[in-house]
This record gives C-alpha cells, sequence and structure tokens, in this order.
C-alpha cells in the first residue's frame, strides 16, 4: 500500500491534482454545509451544468477555460439564487431548465467544432490531466481565497445559514453573505469542476456535509469534520483510482458514498 | 416617552393591502400583545417594525436609544430550524452577532453575555445539547436567550407558543412576564386571546386596520374585546379578578 502511495507520489501531475484537488475538497465542503441546510443542494448542481456549457465554448473559441467559466458560472450563481429566493418561481424547476439548457448548448458547440471527442468526455466526467501548470496556480489562488473568506465571515455565514429572518431584523446584511456564499461556490465549482467532472462535482459538496451531519450535532463539529472528511475521501478517491485504474471523480465519489454510509451506521448509535 | 411609534402604517402582502392606517406606540416597559384573527396582518406588522418586510405608506420611529438593529425577535418556528445541527450555545451567541461588526470572531464580552441569557432563562444546563434535539418548549427558551442577546430593551415574539402543551406553555407566558418585570418591552402576536390580556398591560387588535389600541383594562370591556374574547359578563369578570391575582402575587414576589 505504501509502495502505492510512493510511486503516486513520484508523478508530477498527480501530485497536481492531488493539491488542487485537496483544496477544492476542502472549500466545497465547507460551503456544502451551509448550502445543503439552507436547501440550496440543487445550486450546486445546476452551477456544474452551466460550468460544462461556459467549458465547452471556451475550448471551441480556443479561449482560456478557467478564465471564461468564471465569471459565466458567477453570473449563473446570482441568477439561481434569486430565482430560489422568489417563490413565485418553482426554484427547483428553473434549476432544472437552466442546468440541461446550459449541457445542451455545450454539446451543440462542441459537435458543431471539434466534434464530440475525448474533451466532452473529460467536461462531463472529470480528467486528473485537465489541469495545467497555470490552471493550477490560479486555482490554488482561488481556493485560498474562498477558505479565507469563509473562516473571517464564518459567524455571520452560520447566522444567515441558520435564521435568515432574525439575522436580517438584527441588522446582518444578508443579501450580500448570501450572494458571497453563491459566489465562492460558483468558483469551487469551476476550479474543481475538471477533475471531477460536471455531472459529479456536486457530490463534493452534498456527501461531505451530509456524512457529517448524520454524526456531529454541532455546527462547528459539522463544519470541522466534513472538511477533513471530504480531504481524506478525495485522496483515497484518488489512490483508488490509481490502483484500479479507474476514472478519478468516480472514484472519489464512490469513497464518499461509503464514508456516507459508515457515518449513517455511527450516526444510529444511541449515545449518552 | 416612546420607543417604538407607529404612525398611519400600511402594508401590502403579495400586492394586497393587509394593513391599512395602523397606528400605536410603545413605552419603556410596556406588555403589548398583537391580537386578531388568521391573517389579520400580525405577522406582516412586527415584519414591518423589524425592517423585514417594506411599508406601504406611514413611519416607524424608533427612540429612547432603540435602535432598529438592537431589537430581539422571536420568529416563528421555520422547518428548516428543526434539523439543524448546532449547539445551544452557538444558536445563542449568534444573537451577539450585532455587537461584533467586521470583527470575524466574537470576545469574551459576548460570550459572557450568552451565557448570562442562558442561566436568566434557566437554560445553562443545556449548553453544549444539540438544539434539534431539545423539546419544543426548550427551543424557544433558546430562541428567546438569544433573542435576549441582541436587545436589552425589547423583544418581539410571533406566537411563541405555537405548538407547546398547556403547561409549558404557562411556564413560557411566566418568563416572559419576569423579563417585561425586569424592565424588558415586549411585544407578543398571540392567538391566545385569555392568555394575552392575563399577562399584557396593552392591547392592539387588528383586522387589517386597527380595531382597539389601549390599555388591557379597557380592551375588555370595549365591543372589539367582548367580541373577540367570545365571553359572557361573568367570564370577562373572573379574567379580571384572575389577572388581579396574579398581579398581587408578583407583587409579593
Amino acid at each position: 500500500m505504501l509502495e502505492l502511495i510512493g510511486e503516486l507520489f513520484s508523478y508530477s501531475f498527480i501530485l497536481r491534482a492531488l493539491l488542487v484537488g485537496m483544496l477544492v475538497a476542502l472549500c466545497s465542503a465547507l460551503l456544502g454545509v451551509s448550502l445543503v441546510l439552507k436547501r440550496y443542494s440543487m445550486i450546486g448542481d445546476g452551477l456544474s451544468h452551466v460550468g460544462f456549457g461556459a467549458l465547452s465554448v471556451a475550448m471551441a473559441m480556443n479561449l482560456a477555460p478557467l478564465q471564461v467559466s468564471i465569471p459565466v458560472v458567477v453570473a449563473a450563481a446570482f441568477l439561481l439564487l434569486r430565482i430560489s429566493e422568489n417563490s413565485k418561481i418553482k426554484g427547483d424547476a428553473a434549476i432544472a431548465l437552466i442546468a440541461s439548457s446550459s449541457i445542451a448548448i455545450g454539446v451543440i458547440v462542441t459537435s458543431l467544432t471539434s466534434g464530440m471527442n475525448a474533451d466532452v468526455y473529460n467536461f462531463l466526467f472529470g480528467s486528473i490531466l485537465a489541469m495545467s501548470q497555470g490552471d493550477v496556480f490560479l486555482s490554488i489562488i482561488l481556493s485560498i481565497i474562498v477558505l479565507l473568506l469563509f473562516l473571517f465571515f464564518y459567524h455571520k455565514i452560520f447566522a444567515v445559514t441558520f435564521d435568515e429572518n432574525f439575522a436580517k431584523a438584527t441588522g446582518t446584511k444578508v443579501g450580500i453573505y448570501n450572494m458571497m456564499i453563491a459566489l465562492l461556490t460558483a468558483v469551487t465549482i469551476v476550479v474543481g469542476m475538471r477533475i471531477m467532472g460536471a455531472l459529479l462535482i456536486s457530490s463534493l459538496i452534498i456527501f461531505p456535509a451530509l456524512s457529517s451531519m448524520r454524526m456531529f450535532r454541532s455546527f462547528r463539529g459539522v463544519i470541522i469534520f466534513s472538511a477533513l472528511l471530504s480531504i481524506v475521501c478525495f485522496f483515497w478517491g484518488i489512490v483508488a483510482s490509481y490502483a484500479f485504474d479507474t476514472p478519478a471523480g468516480a472514484s472519489i465519489v464512490i469513497v464518499n458514498l461509503m464514508a456516507f454510509g459508515i457515518s449513517s451506521v455511527i450516526g444510529l448509535i444511541p449515545r449518552s | 416617552m416612546a420607543q417604538i411609534t407607529a404612525q398611519n402604517v400600511s402594508m401590502s402582502y403579495e400586492k394586497k393591502l393587509v394593513l391599512e392606517e395602523v397606528s400605536f406606540e410603545v413605552l419603556q416597559g410596556d406588555y403589548l400583545c398583537i391580537v386578531g384573527e388568521n391573517g389579520s396582518g400580525k405577522t406582516t406588522l412586527m415584519k414591518g417594525i423589524l425592517g423585514l418586510m417594506p411599508l406601504k405608506s406611514g413611519t416607524i420611529r424608533f427612540e429612547e436609544g432603540v435602535k432598529i438593529n438592537h431589537i430581539g425577535y422571536l420568529p416563528q418556528q421555520t422547518v428548516v430550524q428543526r434539523d439543524f445541527p448546532a449547539s445551544v450555545f452557538e444558536v445563542v451567541l449568534s444573537g451577539c452577532l450585532n455587537r461584533i461588526g467586521m470583527r470575524p470572531f466574537y470576545s469574551g464580552q459576548e460570550k459572557s453575555a450568552a451565557m448570562k441569557n442562558l442561566q436568566k432563562l434557566g437554560i445553562e444546563n443545556l449548553k453544549k445539547k444539540s438544539y434539534k434535539e431539545l423539546s419544543g418548549g426548550q427551543q424557544q427558551r433558546v430562541l428567546l436567550a438569544r433573542a435576549l442577546c441582541a436587545t436589552e430593551k425589547i423583544v418581539l415574539l410571533d406566537e411563541p407558543a405555537a405548538g407547546l402543551d398547556p403547561i409549558v406553555t404557562s411556564e413560557l407566558y411566566r418568563i416572559i412576564r419576569e423579563l417585561n418585570q425586569e424592565g424588558v418591552s415586549v411585544i407578543m402576536i398571540s392567538h391566545d386571546v385569555k392568555a394575552a390580556v392575563e399577562n399584557a398591560n396593552k392591547i392592539l387588535h387588528i383586522g387589517n386596520s386597527i380595531e382597539f389600541f389601549g390599555l388591557t383594562e379597557d380592551y375588555l370591556s370595549c365591543e372589539a374585546g367582548i367580541r373577540f374574547l367570545g365571553q359572557s359578563q361573568g367570564d370577562r369578570f373572573s379574567i379580571h379578578k384572575e389577572r388581579r391575582s396574579k398581579k398581587g402575587e408578583t407583587d409579593y414576589a
């Protein structure tokens, strides 16, 4: 086993994927707790589909993928947030609409230009080879910004997540924090999408939060454990993908699924 | 001097006018109950006071050192909160958020304020418990402690007893009465008119516009009060008496 891990570390592209991936796993786990509790899980899913569309268009036009998809996904995040807050429109239906349209646009654009090829497959299901040196650098900076903002506004995020009306009534600028959560989520999703794939990235947001909520009863406990769990699952997912020669994104999701199963069982044990 | 003065407030909800020309004031130390039928605009009015919903016309002014962001609020419980992983202390402490400004963390001062309010409501033993595992009555006390962290002057309560059993309800009313006697002004929406007239010194009865605003004593003998209480003359006197005796008790206590 150690030998296998040693071997893994000798490849620089795997090291790069591990570094970026673990940072993204950390960010998405932190944000995921808030999103899941605010019933915004579907926004994460919707955004990743928008990300696919943006990525396909960027590739077809020979533009830098991250630089194009980040603003597009951020704009989509604000839009989806507005839709979810507005009770007159059915939020989940609107998200499904935007998500499938984005995929369709992405697929059409790709098939008209370079044709359906390995790129599309990689966008959908992820690839650890996808990241260039520049992407890695940008991803690390973005992840660190997400982390710092999250830590800095931790208590505000808690208040806004737990009880938006109370926070608003006592003077917290709820709208700004909701927008910040959406913005950070958008950035995290775009950065993580290259490795995890558009169809699988939302699992990084949802699984660690859910697993952690099975076992922990305080917000801080849930946040800390879901961050740790997410990093650990990501690492073992990459190891498994190398050992069994399976796609990285899917392997990480399966490891997360197993962790969820174990957490659920542990959560059933009554405590004194 | 009035802490809150509302003048000719009109509000609409989803383009329907639900409140028309409502005026009232809350003095320091008042215990005001807002009563009225379902859909009479009670919660809308409370949201207007808190700045959660815009006023269509009219004004709501805060005076006597009460600031808009320093009002304690106990909302009607939402479903989302019920399965939320949070410790009691985390919830109560979040009431202090309006004091920390741009600071990222709470200081010892805020933590001790949260502790003080836990003790005040007799729930310091629940500090580390998970909020979602508490009973309904305990949860309401936690939210009341949080509201007190946000203010020392005035609390707004939206149906605090909804879904609680009678014993827990009367316990909660006792706590609220005690807070009021310590000088905290209380504005409470209540379905329970009987409890409202037993506890409050002022009643605001709305049915989209004002049906009555004034002292509880006067409410008991005014037309709107008699109709809403739906009770005979005799019963009314017994409430009067109960109220008197309750006052007597607390005087000696």
